[in-house]
């Protein structure tokens, strides 16, 4: 396979930043780059259900969690298992992932679920998915919070191996990205945004409705229990309300701004309130000028973040990028290579 | 303690808790039959109520003028509300309009820590109110509280059945949920109708929210979430849109919540919230329009 000359260049620019940035910029600007890649990718698997199949699921962060504590459980030592988790089963119990394995498996048990909980629910459109889907989230909580011997219950996970770096976490944006934008400006792509623009005429040409929403779904969950893994990897310690609606509201955030049927206006998104809240978040905790001290203000930076939303709303509900995208020259030998590809076939 | 009388004391418990959920339950309803909004922001004009009355008690005035001025202060939340960020998205698709209410509760929510930091607080309930009476030695117990809450739950549905049957803006709710372009077209100001259906539905999440904060003690700025997400539940069982549908609902739900506490094994308990979400999820596939509508289509 022949790699196209701007992809190479792109990958070679992604790995000088993941392995150069921590040489020349400090921690706190690694950690801001950390994060804005990682809910990168949350944001980019929840564009593929909520974006282009028009599906809006309020149920993602579920997927996140049950990757979280799937990936969890399975790279904490052998011996942090019989301390924290002393009733685990005999199956799990005995051995430790490393952390790629780790991460899979946690993808896989996130797309398994997905089948199982998409395959009614992808029946059901506007509202009432989202509610069904919030309805979906709210059990993963609850189950979170009682099956306390898997996840210690409401108390915190923790030891869960700080193996999250950088370059890893754009080595899995770089995976993400390629694989939803292959999928994406595919002809099943196409029938995504169909199902979405019309289900109707959609499914009047033959295109399973279904079987478009689900795929969508069960791929959107895989790279959210990804995500959810390099999440835990990255926190070391969390608890079950960690993935629950405030985290659901973030992402859903980033997703609208950038434009829900973009996937570099996902990623645009995710930069501009990241870099927003880090801004406000100083701002928040108060400050001095000359002799006037302004108080911290606790919630404040939710507060603009959510007026910032409903302005968006009123006067651009596609977001900044709309179905736009940005491709840097990457599109058009894409495409071509998709071209060739299918005539092969 | 005999059979029987653990028996009545969990059907007081349920009518209880059920006029509670039948509270908030309507105010979605009513805003949904005339909007089809699902309004995430009801639960935090919840909040707005019962805040209200708190600060208005602990300022010196007696319990019940504070909970008028509770309801009247959602009432005007509720206004303001429709006025600044639904009014604008009125027309837009069904996502755009639930993420806007998204983002008015995240902006509520987030201005009551502001305000109020994110502890509980006391609310200061009149002693009359938290008196309790004991039937047959005690074997069956409820508080005033218990007592007001119900009765008060069905004052204010009579009153808002005679509302909705008997007045002209009351009709014209009830014509624009039936069909919003046919009652334009014979002449229905749906501005008003809509700006009267917000009030009266925020009217009731005060209510809701000065007898849930008074029953469960305490307030803070999310208090309102829990309430929301289960009256979600009941107005769906019900038969999203329709009043009776969401009375009935809370009810329901309240019965069943009670019961699986009550009478079901220790294990199952804590799972509660699963089970209900669960229902939920069930009826919207297989009964989306609820009890009340069971011939309303599944849309694609």
């Amino acid at each position: 396979m022949r790699i196209p000359l701007a992809i190479a260049a792109a990958i070679v620019l992604a790995a000088i930043v993941a392995f150069g940035a921590p040489h020349v910029v400090g921690d706190y600007f690694v950690r801001v780059l950390l994060l804005i890649a990682l809910n990168s990718i949350l944001v980019l698997s929840l564009s593929l259900s909520n974006g282009f199949t028009g599906v809006f699921s309020l149920g993602h962060v579920g997927f996140i969690g049950a990757g979280a504590y799937a990936a969890g459980i399975l790279s904490l030592t052998v011996q942090q298992k019989k301390a924290l988790l002393p009733h685990l089963p005999d199956l799990l119990n005995w051995f430790s992932l490393p952390f790629l394995p780790a991460t899979l498996a946690a993808g896989l048990f996130a797309a398994i679920l997905a089948v199982i909980v998409g395959y009614p629910l992808m029946r059901l459109s506007g509202y009432f998915v989202s509610v069904a889907t919030m309805g979906f989230l709210i059990i993963v909580n609850v189950v979170l919070i009682n099956a306390s011997d898997f996840t210690r219950g409401a108390r915190t996970f923790t030891g869960v191996p700080l193996a999250t770096t950088l370059p890893w976490v754009i080595g899995w944006l770089a995976v993400t990205l390629l694989v939803l934008s292959r999928l994406v400006y595919s002809p099943f792509g196409r029938r995504m945004k169909a199902v979405r623009d019309d289900t109707i005429a959609a499914s009047a040409v033959g295109i399973s409705v279904l079987r478009a929403r689900l795929l969508a779904f069960v791929i959107g969950a895989f790279f959210a229990g990804v995500g959810g893994s390099l999440y835990a990897h990255y926190l070391g310690s969390f608890s079950p309300n960690t993935f629950y609606f405030a985290m659901t509201m973030n992402l859903i955030a980033m997703l609208v701004l950038g434009g829900m049927g973009s996937l570099s206006g996902a990623i645009i998104g995710v930069v501009c309130v990241s870099i927003l809240s880090e801004l406000l978040r100083g701002f928040e905790r108060g400050f001095t000028i000359g002799d006037f001290t302004v108080p911290a203000l606790f919630g404040a930076s939710q507060i603009v973040l959510g007026f910032l939303f409903i302005l968006i709303m009123i006067f651009r509900p596609k977001g900044i990028m709309g179905d736009r995208e940005l491709t840097f020259g990457l599109s058009r030998r894409s495409a071509n290579h998709n071209h060739k590809e299918g005539k092969d076939r | 303690m005999s059979q029987l009388e653990y028996i009545i004391q969990q059907v007081i418990n349920a009518v209880s808790l059920g006029s509670l959920y039948a509270l908030v339950a309507v105010g979605l309803s009513i805003v949904f039959g005339v909007l089809k909004l699902t309004n995430f922001a009801h639960g935090d004009v919840m909040m707005v109520g019962a805040f209200t009355t708190v600060l208005l008690i602990a300022a010196g005035m007696p319990f019940i003028p504070a909970m008028i001025c509770g309801i009247a202060a959602s009432a005007i939340a509720g206004f303001l509300i429709e006025r600044i960020a639904y009014r604008p998205i009125r027309n837009a698709p069904d996502v755009t309009r639930l993420l806007t209410s998204l983002a008015v509760t995240y902006i509520l929510e987030n201005l009551g820590i502001l305000l109020f930091t994110s502890s509980p607080r006391n609310f200061p309930l009149p002693d009359i109110l938290n008196s309790s009476w004991q039937l047959s030695g005690g074997a069956i117990t409820f508080t005033n509280i218990n007592v007001l809450t119900v009765a008060l739950t069905f004052v204010s549905l009579i009153g808002l059945g005679w509302f909705i049957t008997r007045t002209t803006i009351g009709l014209g709710m009830r014509a624009a949920a039936e069909d919003m372009q046919a009652a334009q077209l014979v002449g229905l100001d749906v501005n008003k109708v809509i700006i009267v259906a917000f009030v009266v539905a925020s009217a009731y999440a005060g209510l809701a929210g000065v007898l849930w904060a008074a029953q469960a003690g305490v307030v803070q700025p999310q208090m309102g979430f829990t309430p929301l997400l289960k009256a979600f539940v009941a107005a769906i069982i019900g038969g999203f849109g329709s009043i009776s549908g969401a009375l009935l609902g809370g009810y329901m739900l309240g019965a069943l919540e009670i019961f699986i506490v009550a009478f079901l094994p220790d294990t199952v308990v804590p799972y509660r919230d699963a089970i209900v979400f669960a229902l939920l999820i069930a009826f919207l596939l297989f009964r989306p329009g609820g009890l009340l509508q069971p011939n309303r289509e599944i849309k694609l």
